[in-house]
């Protein structure tokens, strides 16, 4: 059995050599998120590799939202929220006590569903990171901003107003200045939820296309609505279903031979 | 069971009616339009009569006198003068301690409810400090005068039984739910976003607060606090009960002092009657009190429609 | 505080942040973080804590005084004779005026303006001014009173010359409550009125009106507590210290309750009991307001979304 159909067990136990010996940066175990009485998360098992990008799809309302949004814990802003089980992100428990919001937020970058660039500068807004993290210097953070900048593909379109305010910036444009944002307190794993949800053909594919060259020195996990976006730009991919994991696989292998039948029906478009 | 009527012919007979009705509801319109009319008639009224005796009152005292001197005997038999820097002083400064007050208290209120509180917190705390404002001032007069005067004497002894720091303290207390809410209500504005994309950069809430949600609320911020002061400035019953009626010029805030509202209060209740230069005086504090505290609202105004519009 | 700082090897790209001084750094910044936040929730507690304190004091002041003597007394020079049924009765008499003015004056303009007047220079104008009017200080409403009502009209510091100069003070907040409470109603009611052939009157009289009478009415209330607290414009307009008769007539002289309070206030350097006597005033005052309020809320309550 090539493909691993999810149950409580860990996934991917018997894999390749090759697997085993990729580094795991997040790895979920016996997951369970509420809200309220709403069991929104159930029973999930996810190890995610370093320098990969892995896709979650799956219909509105099946979870993968909150998923993401738990890998930071981002989803705690919300009330009445309720966790059980355990995100290990290298190896370190996300929900121990003596591990730091702000310091897995530090470690972990996210980029939103829609572009949320502060009504700052285009400067400041990359800025903000590192001088939170107490860089001061501004040659320092001039490089930073420029590295920042290049990295997100963005910088040959900035770089002559990068004291201009950053609400003059297109849609794409400041998705892509969020994402700089992000690679400026120098991440390791960036989360994207939905990120070309909110953006035209034109700047999706820019956003695509950055994403492909991020995965060499970033490990990337990504929300997407938009089954063949997750098809063009990860390797592995995991179908979420009304709060639980259905399949985790190599993204090759769930798009042309899922062993789930309810996979399979998302994927040819039977619902969702 | 008697004779029915046609809906047809009710309708005629109510078509006769109709036309009369519709007669008099042409006038509807003009009626509405007079009683609109009478907040524009109040504005003229309250400008004309300022205008008015204003210019009775420096035909008979010099304008620059008025501004310049510092020496306010408007009751004197012997030799009245007029000055309207002793109580520009007193209301500046009695103003100025009030915000030092309310401007730290309500901007910290504002940033607690809105960023830290939690939704039940927020929904008890913020009724209650909007009773605070529901207080009628002279009830704050009071409270300044026999409750606070008192125990600021124990610390400070020089501290007249009329002085300026005592209601200034009380008016800024009075001033705190209206700088809390409008400030909260400009950093509510703020997209939630916003605050997600800085907290993801492993961000304290203090840092959001400070370096995003505060310069994205800043107009709104800024409007509450110069709102604040005009009531500072137009608030009379406090300061005419605790500040006492000294007109000296002084900067002295343990002193007692007359702000440009308790001057209007204590010449109207005396016996200065119509005419007399001390009664035009009055028109003339007030014109000035008009200005200042128009000005100020509508700067609000500007700036907090400004904000409004950033989103 | 055990810290969870990534060995150097995990360390990869990082070139200008240094995990161990990140993360050491923010120690402080959480530090702070949490100390800012206590001090907040301290400021918080001041407004609390004050409001408190004022309902304290002013109880322990003048909750001895209430007795039913203290209600029907009229008002005398000594102090245990004195009550406050004058300032009662003044009280209750300047909202009998105020009340029906503003009612009148600020329903109309309202109607004028979200119905009648067409959007444009002169409707901006009205609304302008009406927003201007609601920030002039009170004191400056009583010089108008002075001017118009008592000295030009020849009403004197009577009832009907302090209850107009409160009447224009408190228009502002009808109007906008009674703008806001017609806006809210749909326009599909509107629709279906005039589908049925209603005219543009019969419409807002029949449909606009009643649907929005809850805010209107709640705009009201809240008008006519302002106006039963507010200090300053009667004593502008020159309502005296001590007036002994209960005015009978909407032309008679008057006093109310805040003016007793202003008045045992200032003179409580000459007589100990008028500070309680007018703390006593004060605790009546405020269980007029609260019950006034009280209805405002029930009011809105008990309409609230409909629609």
């Amino acid at each position: 059995m090539s493909s691993l159909s999810i149950s409580t067990e860990l996934p991917l136990k018997k894999e390749t050599t090759e697997q085993v010996n990729k580094t795991v940066v997040y790895d979920t175990k016996n997951l369970n998120l509420w809200y309220g009485n709403n069991h929104a998360l159930k029973n999930i098992n996810l190890p995610m590799y370093k320098n990969e990008v892995t896709a979650i799809i799956g219909p509105s309302g099946c979870g993968k939202s909150t998923y993401i949004k738990t890998l930071n814990r981002m989803v705690e802003l919300v009330q009445n929220v309720r966790i059980s089980g355990e995100i290990l992100y290298r190896e370190k428990n996300i929900f121990d006590k003596e591990f730091r919001v702000e310091e897995l937020r530090t470690r972990v970058g996210m980029v939103f569903q829609k572009p949320n660039p502060f009504p700052k500068t285009i400067f400041d807004n990359i800025a903000y990171g590192p001088r939170i993290h107490g860089i001061k210097d501004k040659k320092i953070l001039k490089e930073i901003v420029e590295k920042s900048l290049r990295g997100a593909a963005i910088w040959e379109e900035v770089k002559d107003r990068l004291h201009e305010n950053a609400y003059g910036l297109s849609g794409g444009q400041q998705q892509r200045l969020c994402i700089a944002r992000c690679l400026a307190v120098e991440p390791d794993v960036i989360l994207m939820d939905e990120p070309t949800s909110a953006l035209d053909p034109k700047s999706t594919l820019k956003v695509e296309e950055l994403i492909q060259e991020l995965k060499e020195n970033y490990s990337i996990i990504i929300v997407t609505h938009n089954m063949q976006q997750a098809a063009r730009i990860s390797d592995k991919t995991a179908f979420f279903l009304n709060g639980e994991v259905i399949e985790y696989d190599d993204t090759d292998i769930i798009f042309s031979t899922p062993s789930d039948k309810r996979t399979e029906d998302y994927i040819t478009g039977r619902f969702g | 069971m008697g004779k029915t009527v046609s809906v047809k012919d009710l309708i005629r007979n109510k078509d006769k009616k109709n036309k009369l009705m519709l007669k008099a509801e042409r006038t509807i319109p003009f009626i509405l339009f007079a009683l609109a009319s009478i907040s524009i008639l109040t504005t003229v009224g309250i400008v004309s009569t300022l205008l008015y005796e204003t210019f009775l009152f420096f035909r008979e005292v010099s304008i620059i006198e008025f501004f310049t001197n510092t020496n306010m005997k408007p009751l004197s038999r012997v030799e009245p003068s007029f000055s309207i820097l002793p109580l520009l002083t007193g209301t500046i400064l009695i103003s100025l301690v009030a915000m030092l007050v309310a401007i730290p208290i309500g901007l910290t209120t504002a940033i607690y409810l809105s960023e830290y509180a939690s939704e039940s917190v927020r929904k008890a705390v913020k009724p209650i400090i909007e009773v605070l404002a529901g207080i009628p001032t002279i009830v704050y007069g009071f409270f300044a005068f026999t409750f606070v005067t008192p125990i600021l004497r124990e610390f400070i002894p020089a501290l007249q039984s009329t002085n300026a720091l005592s209601p200034g303290i009380v008016m800024g207390i009075m001033i705190i739910p209206l700088v809390a809410s409008l400030s909260e209500d400009a950093m509510n504005s703020v997209p939630k976003a916003m605050r997600e994309g800085a907290l993801a950069l492993g961000a304290t809430k203090l840092e959001v607060t400070l370096r995003v949600v505060i310069p994205a609320a800043i107009s709104g911020i800024i409007a509450s606090f110069v709102l604040g002061i005009s009531r500072a400035i137009g608030e009379t019953m406090i300061v005419t009960i605790a500040s006492g009626s000294s007109k000296n010029f002084t900067f002295d805030i343990t002193q007692s002092m007359q702000t440009m509202t308790a001057y209007i209060v204590e010449v109207t209740s005396g016996d200065a009657g119509a005419g007399t230069t001390a009664y035009y005086s009055l028109y003339a504090v007030a014109f000035a009190l008009f200005i200042f505290t128009l000005l100020m609202n509508m700067f609000a105004g500007h700036i907090s429609r400004k904000y409004r519009e950033a989103y | 505080m055990k810290e969870f700082a990534l060995k150097s090897e995990e360390k990869f790209h990082s070139h200008y942040l240094n995990i161990e001084k990140v993360n050491k750094r923010m120690t402080t910044r959480l530090f702070i973080n949490n100390f800012v936040k206590y001090l907040f929730l301290a400021s918080t507690m001041f407004g609390l804590i004050v409001l408190a304190f004022l309902i304290y004091t002013i109880l322990r002041d003048g909750l001895g005084w209430i007795n039913m003597d203290f209600l029907t007394n009229r008002l005398s020079t000594l102090p245990e004779r004195a009550g406050i049924a004058g300032a009662v009765v003044g009280t209750l008499w300047l909202m009998f005026v105020v009340g029906p003015v503003t009612m009148v004056l600020g329903i109309g303009t309202a109607i004028y303006l979200e119905e009648y007047a067409k959007r444009g220079r002169f409707h901006s104008f009205i609304q302008t001014n009406i927003t201007n009017l609601a920030g002039v200080p009170s004191i400056v409403f009583g010089l108008l009173g002075l001017t118009i009502f008592v000295r030009m009209f020849g009403f004197g510091p009577s009832i009907i010359a302090g209850g107009l100069t409160m009447s224009l003070l408190v228009l502002p907040i009808v109007v906008v409550a009674s703008q806001e409470a017609i806006r809210s109603v749909p326009q599909f009611l509107r629709e279906a009125s005039y589908g049925m052939g209603a005219t543009k009157w019969q419409t807002i009289r029949n449909i606009v009106l009643p649907a929005s009478m809850a805010g209107i009415l709640t705009g009201v209330i809240l008008a006519l507590s302002r106006a039963i607290g507010e200090t300053a414009p009667l004593v502008a307009i020159g309502i005296p210290a001590l007036i002994i008769p209960i005015p009978s007539s909407i032309t008679d002289n008057f006093t109310v309750l805040p003016m007793q309070i202003y008045y045992w206030t200032i003179d409580s350097v000459l007589v100990d009991e008028y500070a309680s006597m007018a703390a006593a005033t004060i605790i009546v005052l405020l269980i007029v307001l609260f019950l006034m309020n009280s209805v405002a809320i029930i009011i809105r309550n008990k309409f609230k979304k409909r629609y």
